[in-house]
């Protein structure tokens, strides 16, 4: 429902971050984010922020050197899609202070909490930053 | 020195820790830091795969030796490499065992790697029943996001429970846990629609917005529920998102400000779910529509987002020609915004809009055209899809005229879809048959080689049923193969009708008005 899968990929081309919300097997997972990474890759910054991919869509947005793509189902808002990679954004840079690349690959799992306080099976289930990053905070004080 | 070592590990200086002990043991138990270090320098796919494989060797022989210690580092690695696209699924019993472990930290990690390298297919212990509300979300988390038909039956009512919790975060999380037992066990939808029902009257937005989530499912899952909710809370729906629109400025949730555009949108489209086919419950939301539509600030993202969602929200309830016209009209000022992700969403809703209202689409056709035109290529595919929708008897000559001017200057991916659709427009609606010959061998003459072969056998069978125009069309014919002989198809349908009709041309038999003498030598 909604939301597909969550990438965060580099201008290299390489993934930094994926979560799924429906199953895929490995090597579809990997036919998918070589497709899909190459068509966003290749458009420039006049075009939209749409593309589409057999019968769903992809809405990405691009950080300095990361691209962040939502793969949605066609009903979904589009717009909306666009304000909660923005809101990702926004909650990662709270937590890590100026996020960049690097920040995400060494805390992987910080990322991979943050994303799940926020999506749930697919949909969006929180939108306030300090309610995402509190468990997140509690979770660095106790260990 | 053992439980130096594991005091550090606990506080998380796992560098130190390398630091301190011997070679031997250093080698197998690399950090995280240094594995993503290690897999960052190489520079080409074998290095890396050999690093992998280094990595994993070390990781099952600590599995193996049914190490605790390692299992929360070992479990991050494995993360990592499956994201990079290796198997690991010798790691999944790791993710149980941490799951089981009494530490919140290690259970974190665990249902972290529960959710990312297993999938519905394996049975889990849940603990649901745990007296921390943060582990109690994990497991939440961890069900919404894989459980079985199975275990959905099992659990529901536990989850059901839950939704009353003390705590907002459980609630909001049992809520979309319920969405995905309730997706996987319809009938399990009855005992969800009372607690969903009070869900709507929460006072936190993230409880609001995963509560409305679960009413518009369950409507979608089950007529009953869509009954009952909308006879029992579209007025409170309406009041809902009258609160939210009217509300003072609150800095957690505001976004361009505006106070959380995502319930806004979430609301919206529940309303569209009640509204949709219901004349009474279209009435209880006109006002609140017409207010979104007219008093949202247009000018960012998040406000255009909204508004979208109320376009498609009015277009899909019943008839109330004013919201209709405010639709369209927000519609037209989105398809001249200059930003492409607007426009694109514009056209799209148009699209929709054209089943509702054609006559109103048909005002802003002149743009629609221009999109067209447009340089980005999802943005032509759209327009495009419109303008096939957009044509009837009365605007047919002019539109086909555009669209094979354009056809000469577009891109070569696109000549594809463009020549389909002007054959198929010109097949439909073509008025005379002497106007459908000029047209088609246009679009031969332009793009020949993307024109189907139905459609060429079309014509040859339309030209020979019109007795009256054989000298019109091989001449026709004749005249464009000398200037465009390289387009296939062209030369194919020339050289048939030049075999059937040869003397007329070189005769000028059967010429009409407005053709001019020619003269042909062999």
């Amino acid at each position: 429902m909604g939301i597909r899968f969550i990438l965060m990929v580099n201008k290299q081309g390489q993934t930094r971050l994926a979560q799924y919300f429906e199953y895929l097997t490995l090597e579809e997972r990997r036919a998918l984010e070589g497709e899909i990474v190459r068509k966003c890759l290749a458009r420039n910054d006049q075009q939209c922020s749409f593309v589409e991919h057999r019968n769903y869509k992809i809405v990405y947005r691009r950080y300095a050197s990361l691209f962040f793509l939502v793969g949605v189902d066609n009903e979904e808002n589009e717009l909306a899609i666009l304000e909660f990679i923005h809101l990702l954004v926004e909650t990662m840079d709270r937590h890590f202070g100026n996020v960049c690349e690097l920040d995400i690959m060494f805390h992987l799992e910080k990322a991979h909490f943050m994303l799940e306080e926020m999506v749930m099976n697919g949909c969006i289930v929180e939108t306030s930053k300090s309610n995402i990053l509190t468990p997140i905070q509690l979770l660095d004080k106790a260990s | 020195m053992g439980s130096l070592y594991l005091a550090l590990l606990r506080l998380g200086c796992s560098r130190f820790v390398w630091a301190i002990q011997g070679d031997r043991l250093s080698e197998l138990f690399t950090t995280l830091g240094d594995m993503i270090r290690a897999i960052r320098a190489c520079k080409t796919a074998a290095e890396e795969r050999a690093v992998v494989r280094k990595e994993c060797a070390a990781i099952r022989a600590s599995v193996g030796e049914n190490d605790q210690d390692y299992r929360h580092r070992n479990l991050a690695k494995l993360m990592f490499i499956h994201m990079l696209g290796y198997p690991t699924h010798f790691g999944q019993m790791e993710c149980l065992k941490l799951i089981a472990s009494p530490g919140f930290p290690e259970k974190r990690m665990g249902y972290l790697g529960l959710m990312l390298l297993l999938d519905e297919r394996q049975e889990v212990l849940i603990d649901l029943n745990h007296t921390n509300q943060y582990i109690v979300g994990l497991a939440l988390c961890a069900l919404g996001n894989i459980c079985s038909a199975e275990m959905a039956r099992d659990l529901a009512p536990e989850v059901e429970q839950l939704l009353q919790f003390r705590d907002p975060n459980v609630r909001k999380k049992a809520a979309l846990c319920s969405i995905r037992i309730v997706k996987k066990v319809p009938d399990l939808a009855e005992i969800f629609l009372n607690p969903a029902a009070a869900l709507l009257k929460e006072k936190h937005h993230g409880v609001l917005l995963t509560g409305v989530q679960l009413c518009t499912d369950l409507c979608k899952v089950s007529a009953e529920a869509l009954e009952y909710f909308r006879k029992k809370c579209t007025e409170g729906l309406v009041k809902l998102l009258k609160d939210v629109v009217n509300s003072p400025y609150a800095p957690e949730y505001d976004v361009s400000g505006i106070t959380d555009p995502f319930l806004h949108i979430r609301l919206l489209r529940l309303l569209h779910v009640l509204g949709q086919g219901d004349a009474d419950a279209s009435d209880c939301m006109n006002d609140i529509l017409a207010q979104v539509a007219t008093k949202t600030e247009s000018n960012k993202n998040a406000g255009n987002a909204i508004l979208y969602e109320c376009v498609a929200t009015i277009m899909s309830i019943e008839d109330n020609g004013g919201l209709r016209v405010l639709a369209i009209n927000i519609l037209g000022r989105f398809l001249s915004n200059r930003d492409n992700n607007i426009r694109y969403v514009a056209l799209n809703m148009l699209i929709k809009a054209i089943t509702v209202d054609t006559q109103a689409v048909q005002r802003h056709r002149a743009t629609i055209l221009e999109c067209v035109k447009d340089m980005d290529a999802s943005i032509r595919k759209r327009a495009l899809e419109l303008v096939y929708l957009l044509v009837n008897e009365s605007n047919v000559k002019p539109l086909t005229k555009e669209l094979i001017d354009y056809l000469q200057v577009s891109e070569q991916e696109f000549k594809g879809d463009l020549t389909a659709k002007i054959c198929s427009i010109v097949e439909k609606f073509s008025p005379e048959k002497i106007w459908y010959i000029d047209q088609m061998l246009k679009v031969l003459s332009e793009a020949g080689n993307y024109v189907k072969d139905e459609v060429w056998h079309a014509l040859i069978v339309l030209i020979s049923n019109a007795s009256n125009l054989h000298g019109y069309a091989v001449r026709l014919l004749y005249k464009a193969v000398q200037t465009a002989g390289e387009q296939e198809t062209l030369v194919r349908v020339a050289v048939w009708c030049i075999g059937e009709y040869g003397e007329m041309l070189v005769n000028n038999v059967g010429m009409l008005d407005v053709e001019e003498p020619m003269t042909v030598s062999s």
